[in-house]
C-alpha cells in the first residue's frame, strides 16, 4: 500500500523529485539535518507535555497520560485546492443542518423516498426525545469536523462526517504555535493562512445563536470533567474564548431556565457548548440511571431557552449507514451534486452488497456502523485469517450493523521515522462553524499521520499522530516588512 | 462571576502548593537539626517533624524504623500517605486542572512541571539527595507564587492567596507548638546547645534565621522566636502577617463581588485580637493552649469561607 500512494509533497517522483510547488519544502528538508529535526520534534512534545495536552487511553491503565505523538513536517494545501475543499465543506455542512431540521421536522426526504424511513426511524442515533424541537435559530450543527482522504492531486473523498461533539481543534491551534516557534524559517518561505482566529469564530457562532434577544448572551463549554481523555481541548477552547467551564453539577435548571452557580449567587446561561454525549446530558429525558448530566436541561431546551451546541439528536446524521446517502441528500437540500464524493459504500443491509463483502473481506475495510475511535473496524489487506473470520461470522449475524469501503491508496505526506524521512498517510479533519449568520471554515485543521510504516489506521487511540497543516494564501507582490519606528537605530546613515 | 466549583478548586490549590512547600521546608530543618545532634536527639528531631504534621499514628501503622530515610520518604514521596508531598502536588494539580481556564497558562505549567519532576521518582535518596529534593520543591512552590502574581488580580487569584494564607497560619501555628511537646534528652539544659539547635530549626523552617538577626540583637531566645513568629508582622510566615493578609483578601474579594458575609467578620475579629496579644501573655498563659486555640480558630474560619463562597 505504501507503494504507489500519492505523496502530498513528494507527488509520485519521490524525494527527488517534489511537487514544483514544494520545492522550498523539499529543500528545507534536505538542509535541515535529521538530528536537528527530531531535536525540534522532542521539544514540541516537551512543551505539549508542559501544557499537559495529554490524553488518557481507555483501557490503557499504565499509561494514564500520555501525549498524542506530533510530526515537525507539515502538510500543505494549495490555495486553489483549499478553495474547493472549502466549497464542498460548505455546501456538505449546509445540506446537515437542512436533513437535521427536516428530520426533527416534516421529514420531507422519508416521505419522498430518498431515504428508507426505516433507516431513520428506527436507527438509535434517532432521538425521538428531541423530536420536533427546533433549535434556536434552526442550527443543528454548529461545529462539524468533515474527515477527508485524499488519493491523487485532485481526489479528496469525504470518510466520515463528526455532526456530534468533534474533536480535535485544539491540536491544530497548538501544531500551528509549536511550528511557528521551532521552525519559523517555514512561514518565510510559505505564506500561510492563520488559524489563531478560530476561537473568536467559534465565540461568534455561539453569540450568534443565543435564544431571545439578549444584548450579551452567557456562553460557556461543558465538560464532563478533568478525568476525560480531551478535557485539555475542553479547557482550552473555554480559556481561549474567555468564557466559563462548567461541570454538571455547576448548572441548575429552575423554572427551565438555565443557571450556573457562582459565588454571587445564579447566573443565567444563554448558550453551551457541550461536550457530553447526548446520553449522559440530562438523566430526566436520556438515560435515569446516569449520575451526570443536568436534570431538566432538555425541558429548558425545549421552550427554547438555551441553545446547545451541537443539537442533541445529531448523531442521525453522521451515522455511518446514513453516510453512504449523503450525495442524494446533498442534492435533495441544496439542488447540487456533492461537491465533495462519498468513499464507495456498501450497505451490508442489502443482499446484493453483503454478498459482494462476504466475497471481498480480504480487500475491503469493514466498520460498524455506530463504531468510532478505529475501534470495531476491520483492515482487509491487513487483518490476519482469524479476524477475517471473525468479521464475516459477525456481518452474516448482524449485516445491517456494517458497512464496508474499497481500501483507498491514501495519500502521504514526508513524516519523521526513526530512519529518516519516510513517506506515512494521512487523513485530514477540517472544521465548519454554521451560526445564524451563515457557515465559516478555518483555513486549516487536523492532520492525522498513521505513524507505523503502511498503516491505514491514523486513530490516536492506535498509535497515530498528527502534523500541522499550512493553507497558503495567494502570493501577491511580496511584502517587505516595514519597521518604520520599530527597530532601534543603527545610525543616521543605516 | 466565578462559579463557587472553581472557587474551591483554587482555594484549595493555594493550601496544597502552601503545604507542599512547608513540608519541603520542614523536611530540610530537620535534617539539619539530626546532623547537628547527638543521639538520641536525632531520632528525636524525626519524631517531631512528624508531631508537626499531625502524622506520628499515620507513620506508626507503616510499621516502619524512626530513621531519617524512613521519614523523609514517608513525608516526602510516600504515594500511600496523604500528607506527603508528592501527594500535595497531586492534589494542587488535580485542582489545577479542574479549573484550567482559571489560571494562566504560566501557573498551570509551574504545577504540571513540579508534577512530572516528582512521579517517577521512588526515593528520596540519601540525605543530599533528599536535600535536592527538597530545592526542587521549594523552586517550583516560588515558581507558582511567581506566577501567581502574574495572573489578572481578581478572584482567582486572591482566592489562591486566601487559601495560601490559611494554610500558612496553621503550619507556623503547628510547627511553634511542636516545640510544647519536643522534650529536650535528659541531661540537657535549656538554653543548651540542643535547645538552641531546635529553636534555629523552628526559624530555617519559616526562613526567618535571618530575620530574627536583624530584629532581635540580644541573641536567641524562645521568649523572641515566639514573639517573631506570633506578632512580628514584618515576617511573611508569621500569625499576624497572615491573619492580617486573610482579612485584605476577603476585603478584595467583598469589593469584587459586592457582599460581606460570616467570613470577613470572624477575620476581622482575629485580626483585632492578634494586635492586641502581648508575648508575655502568651508565655504566661501557655503557649501550647494559646496556638491549640488559634488552631482551632482558624478552622472555624476555614469552615466560614467554604459557606460564604458556597463551595459545596
Amino acid at each position: 500500500m505504501g507503494s504507489g500512494a500519492y505523496d502530498e509533497i513528494w507527488g509520485h517522483g519521490g524525494p527527488a523529485a517534489p511537487r514544483s510547488e514544494f520545492a522550498a519544502l523539499s529543500q528545507w528538508l534536505e538542509d535541515t539535518p535529521g538530528a536537528e529535526l527530531q531535536r525540534r520534534q522532542q521539544a514540541a512534545e516537551a512543551a505539549f507535555r508542559q501544557l499537559g495536552i495529554t490524553f488518557a487511553v481507555y483501557g490503557d491503565t499504565d499509561a494514564a497520560e500520555r501525549i498524542i505523538p506530533f510530526d515537525i513536517v507539515p502538510r500543505i494545501f494549495l490555495p486553489d485546492e483549499w478553495a474547493r475543499l472549502s466549497e464542498g465543506l460548505i455546501q456538505r455542512t449546509q445540506a446537515i443542518n437542512l436533513f437535521l431540521e427536516d428530520i426533527y421536522g416534516r421529514r420531507r426526504i422519508l416521505a419522498e423516498g430518498v431515504i428508507p424511513p426505516e433507516l431513520v426511524m428506527l436507527n438509535e442515533q434517532f432521538r425521538p426525545e428531541v423530536d420536533g424541537i427546533r433549535p434556536p435559530h434552526g442550527v443543528f450543527a454548529h461545529i462539524c469536523g468533515i474527515d477527508l482522504v485524499r488519493t491523487g492531486p485532485d481526489q479528496f473523498f469525504v470518510l466520515e462526517d463528526n455532526a456530534r461533539t468533534p474533536s480535535g481543534v485544539s491540536y491544530m491551534l497548538e501544531n500551528r504555535e509549536a511550528m511557528i516557534r521551532l521552525c519559523p524559517e517555514l512561514f518565510r518561505s510559505f505564506r500561510v493562512a492563520p488559524v489563531d482566529s478560530y476561537p473568536d469564530m467559534l465565540h461568534h457562532t455561539m453569540r450568534s445563536v443565543a435564544p431571545g434577544d439578549t444584548i450579551s448572551p452567557v456562553c460557556v463549554v461543558l465538560t464532563p470533567g478533568h478525568f476525560n481523555s480531551a478535557y485539555y481541548e475542553h479547557s482550552f477552547l473555554a480559556d481561549s474564548m474567555g468564557i466559563e467551564l462548567v461541570e454538571a453539577a455547576d448548572l441548575v435548571v429552575d423554572d427551565d431556565v438555565v443557571y450556573m452557580q457562582t459565588i454571587a449567587g445564579r447566573v443565567r446561561v444563554d448558550v453551551i457548548y457541550r461536550r457530553i454525549d447526548d446520553d449522559f446530558l440530562d438523566p430526566v429525558t436520556f438515560r435515569p440511571d446516569s449520575l451526570l448530566g443536568v436534570p431538566g436541561l432538555i425541558a429548558a431546551y425545549r421552550a427554547g431557552n438555551v441553545a446547545l451546541i451541537n443539537a442533541p439528536g445529531n448523531g442521525i446524521a453522521d451515522d455511518k449507514a446514513i453516510y453512504s446517502y449523503m450525495p442524494e441528500i446533498v442534492r435533495f437540500y441544496t439542488g447540487e451534486d456533492a461537491k465533495l464524493p462519498n468513499v464507495e459504500t456498501f450497505r451490508c443491509r442489502e443482499p446484493g452488497a453483503l454478498k459482494y463483502v462476504l466475497d471481498h473481506l480480504s480487500e475491503l475495510v469493514v466498520k460498524l456502523v455506530d463504531g468510532s475511535g478505529g475501534y470495531g473496524m476491520l483492515v482487509g489487506p491487513t487483518a490476519s485469517k482469524r479476524q477475517i473470520e471473525e468479521f464475516r461470522a459477525a456481518l452474516i449475524a448482524e449485516p445491517h450493523r456494517y458497512i464496508a469501503q474499497p481500501t483507498l491508496a491514501l495519500s502521504t505526506v514526508p513524516t519523521l521515522a526513526d530512519q529518516g524521512l519516510a513517506p506515512r498517510h494521512v487523513d485530514f479533519r477540517p472544521f465548519v462553524l454554521t451560526g445564524s449568520d451563515g457557515v465559516r471554515v478555518v483555513p486549516g485543521g487536523l492532520t492525522r499521520v498513521a505513524l507505523k510504516e503502511g498503516s491505514l489506521v491514523v486513530n490516536s487511540s492506535q498509535g497515530g499522530g498528527t502534523k500541522d497543516s499550512f493553507v497558503l494564501v495567494e502570493t501577491g507582490p511580496s511584502q517587505t516588512q516595514h519597521q518604520d519606528g520599530m527597530a532601534q537605530s543603527q545610525g543616521a546613515d543605516a | 462571576m466565578m462559579l463557587s466549583r472553581t472557587a474551591a478548586a483554587l482555594y484549595w490549590l493555594g493550601r496544597y502548593v502552601e503545604r507542599a512547600d512547608f513540608i519541603a521546608r520542614l523536611v530540610e530543618a530537620t535534617i539539619r537539626l539530626d546532623a547537628l545532634s547527638a543521639r538520641p536527639a536525632g531520632e528525636q528531631a524525626w519524631q517531631s517533624a512528624l508531631t508537626v504534621t499531625y502524622t506520628e499514628e499515620a507513620f506508626a501503622a507503616t510499621g516502619l524504623d524512626l530513621t531519617q530515610d524512613r521519614v523523609a520518604r514517608f513525608l516526602t514521596l510516600d504515594e500511600e500517605h496523604p500528607g506527603s508531598i508528592i501527594r500535595c502536588i497531586d492534589m494542587a494539580r488535580n485542582n489545577a486542572r479542574a479549573v484550567r481556564t482559571a489560571l494562566t497558562r504560566e501557573a498551570w505549567t509551574a504545577i504540571n512541571r513540579a508534577w512530572w519532576v516528582f512521579h517517577n521518582r521512588p526515593t528520596p535518596g540519601n540525605a543530599t539527595a533528599t536535600l535536592g529534593l527538597v530545592e526542587t520543591v521549594k523552586a517550583e512552590t516560588r515558581g507558582f507564587e511567581g506566577s501567581i502574581h502574574r495572573m489578572m488580580r481578581n478572584e482567582g487569584a486572591w482566592l489562591i492567596q486566601l487559601g495560601a494564607a490559611i494554610e500558612r497560619a496553621d503550619n507556623t501555628s503547628r510547627l511553634l507548638d511542636v516545640k510544647y511537646h519536643l522534650l529536650l534528652p535528659a541531661g540537657e539544659q535549656v538554653g543548651g546547645v540542643v535547645d538552641r539547635d531546635q529553636w534555629t530549626t523552628i526559624l530555617q523552617t519559616v526562613s526567618a534565621v535571618n530575620a530574627y538577626r536583624w530584629l532581635y540583637r540580644d541573641g536567641l531566645t524562645p521568649a523572641n522566636v515566639i514573639d517573631l513568629l506570633i506578632t512580628r508582622h514584618e515576617l511573611p510566615r508569621s500569625l499576624a502577617a497572615c491573619v492580617e493578609e486573610v482579612v485584605q483578601l476577603l476585603n478584595q474579594l467583598a469589593k469584587h463581588t459586592g457582599k460581606q458575609g460570616e467570613a470577613d467578620r470572624m477575620a476581622r475579629a482575629r485580626m483585632a485580637a492578634i494586635q492586641k496579644t502581648r508575648t508575655a501573655d502568651v508565655i504566661s498563659g501557655g503557649l501550647h493552649e494559646y496556638l491549640g486555640a488559634f488552631i482551632r480558630e482558624n478552622a472555624l474560619l476555614d469552615s466560614a469561607i467554604a459557606r460564604q463562597f458556597r463551595f459545596i
